[in-house]
């Protein structure tokens, strides 16, 4: 809905940047990170989504409502994460219980 | 009452089959729904006919246990995602929402045909899965059963359902959008209808909650399909990791079903109390506070499961937060009606059904958030019953109690109200003699999804087959003293309840274009005595 017209370099440069990230991502795997895999892998997974978001779906220059919308929408899947691993988290703490 | 003639409206503007298929109305959309669902409760229905001729007696005598497996899952399939969820929103929110924001139609009329035939193609698909040999796995779709055990049309019907959630996406997005932009001159938030303020917190459900759904029927699909380990441990999956991905959505889904049901009785209440609303902002903003904080207790569905203590503990708390707002609407509904001028028409009579029935299946949720006292009555009938009460005893009471209150307007045409009296009866009679038994039956033990039961638990049984009688007598009279007022009943005239409301000032059926002049807003709706509600607060 912005009527905000954004130069072709713009599209091309995050396109580029996009592709980077899938290469670093398939770069990556290469290395045993340890713990760390899944983190740097969902690190890479999430700057690339944000650069979709801000720049090819234009909320970078949307109104203020439009930013409520898409912060509830993370805001939503920190609260499935979260008490997801309330679960995952806590499974060992009483002996005896499943883990 | 001075009641108008049929003029140009959305029912004669057009009769051939395309220009009901192409249309961008909301109203014929809201039709167009209206047909589908009722096909889908009636198919659903049918299936839970089976099931009720099948636990008669306790022996598995009239289909084989595999067959019911079946049964029980088509049953809550159709019934949840293709009933249930679009009910009232797709329905009576889709005719409404427009017309009570003083709107010609949806934000985005294209998308909202779009979203009908979404949802047509998804039922395409659980229909196809049904005839083919249907579904084993329950309607929750708990790995491994349905990730590796099931040799049923898992994939099928998990598609019909991915498919069907866009449907439900697109139309939150629309009532968003239209509440947000569309409202009319005058029209503020606190002036909007309590009906519009549930579908607004119903859409914010539907887009925050049913992607996660399709993400994790896609995931069983991948797992099933691949060989992904995602749900099954051999692979390094985890499988109760499904079972927090599906009720991150499914619990929220039943607040999809009754927050609609919620705005209905609201606008029931004081149209035949003839009274506005006792405490307002409150009712409007405990719609909020049900969409929120219902995200937050899905792991009471896991108690049993596998899931730790610790936050078992967590949800049981928050599962007792969300006690609170639905209190405040009932106790809201009870004070509205306190020394109202309660008229007893058969809307009236779902709303007053609603109110007690949800109660008890509201109260009857604490006993299951309760983590000792769930550990007894876990899968048992207990938890049939529980459910049925705030999903039939609930949101389909508010759906008929809608369906009855705005009929007139609907079709410009009454109803016997005799009979509408009589079958909200039966349907009361029936819900209970059905559900009610199995709160019994399930504390003494019997479990959910068998077959097979002890023969001491028959007499329960045989009590809640003959409710279900009486429950789907219930549901037929009304479709068919419906149809048989499109062409024989009274004209209704613009308001024939003398209700208040921007619906009940265009004619009936509306125009196509619902307003000939954009309203002007300067009150909110439903006041009959502005003063009054003041005079009981003091």
């Amino acid at each position: 809905m912005s009527g905000h017209v954004a130069p072709k370099t713009m599209y091309y440069a995050v396109f580029l940047a996009l592709l980077a990230g899938t290469g670093l991502t398939v770069a990556a795997a290469f290395f045993d990170m340890g713990a760390m895999n899944n983190v740097v892998m969902l690190a890479i997974a999430s700057i690339k989504a944000l650069l979709v978001i801000l720049f090819f779906m234009h909320v970078r220059w949307s109104t203020r409502l439009t930013w409520v919308v898409v912060a509830s929408g993370f805001f939503w899947l920190l609260i499935m994460f979260g008490l997801t691993m309330t679960d995952y988290f806590s499974r060992g703490w009483v002996e005896g219980t499943w883990r | 009452m001075e009641i108008t003639t049929v003029g140009l409206n959305y029912l004669n503007n057009g009769y051939g089959l395309k220009s009901w298929l192409l249309t961008k109305d909301h109203k014929r959309i809201a039709i167009l729904y209206l047909l589908s669902i009722t096909g889908f409760f009636f198919l659903g229905g049918f299936f839970a006919l089976l099931i009720r001729l099948e636990l008669l007696t306790p022996a598995a005598d009239m289909v084989q246990p595999d067959t019911y497996n079946k049964l029980f899952t088509m049953h809550g399939i159709v019934m949840v995602f293709f009933f249930l969820i679009p009910s009232i929103p797709a329905t009576l929110g889709n005719f409404l929402l427009p017309i009570m924001v003083g709107a010609k139609d949806l934000a985005f009329p294209r998308i909202n045909l779009l979203s009908w035939y979404i949802y047509v193609l998804g039922g395409a698909f659980t229909v196809v899965a049904a005839a083919t040999g249907g579904v084993d796995t329950g309607w929750t779709f708990y790995a491994p059963y349905s990730t590796s055990a099931s040799n049923s049309h898992v994939i099928t019907a998990g598609l019909g359902i991915f498919i069907t959630g866009f449907s439900s996406i697109l139309t939150g997005l629309n009532f968003i959008v239209t509440t947000h932009r569309m409202r009319a001159p005058g029209l503020t938030w606190f002036r909007l209808p309590l009906f519009v303020w549930s579908m607004y917190a119903t859409s914010l459900i539907m887009i925050l909650g049913t992607p996660v759904i399709a993400i994790t029927v896609l995931l069983v699909a991948v797992e099933r399909g691949l060989h992904l380990g995602i749900f099954d441990p051999a692979l390094g999956g985890d499988p109760i990791l499904f079972q927090h991905l599906f009720w991150f959505y499914s619990h929220p889904a039943v607040y999809i079903m009754i927050l609609p049901a919620m705005g209905v009785i609201s606008e029931i209440v004081q149209a035949f109390t003839r009274k506005n609303i006792f405490g307002y902002a409150f009712v409007a903003f405990s719609s909020l506070a049900i969409a929120i904080v219902g995200f937050l207790v899905w792991g009471h569905h896991l108690f049993v499961a596998g899931q730790s203590t610790y936050a078992g503990l967590i949800f049981s708390i928050l599962s007792f937060f969300v006690a609170i707002p639905s209190a405040v609407k009932v106790f809201n509904w009870t004070a509205t009606i306190y020394k109202g001028a309660v008229s007893w028409d058969s809307p009236m009579l779902y709303a007053f059904g609603f109110i007690g029935l949800f109660t008890i299946g509201g109260l009857t949720g604490l006993f299951l958030a309760t983590m000792g006292l769930d550990i007894h009555v876990h899968d048992t009938y207990f938890i049939i019953a529980h459910f049925h009460y705030v999903m039939v005893g609930g949101a389909i009471m508010g759906y008929l109690g809608g369906l009855h209150y705005w009929w007139p307007k609907i079709t410009g045409r009454m109803y016997p109200e005799g009979w509408a009296k009589f079958a909200a009866l039966t349907v009361f009679i029936g819900f209970n003699l059905t559900f009610f038994p199995q709160f019994i039956v399930g504390y003494l033990g019997m479990p959910r999804r068998y077959a097979m039961y002890a023969p001491e638990f028959q007499v329960y049984n045989v009590l809640s087959t003959a409710g279900a009688t009486v429950l789907g007598a219930g549901y037929v009279i009304p479709m068919i003293y419906f149809i048989w007022s499109l062409k024989n009943a009274p004209l209704a005239g613009n308001d024939p309840w003398g209700a208040r409301g921007l619906e009940w000032e265009i004619p009936s059926p509306p125009p196509t274009e619902n307003f000939v002049v954009s309203p002007i807003v300067t009150e909110g709706t439903h006041q009959y005595a502005p003063s009054r509600e003041v005079g009981i607060g003091h």
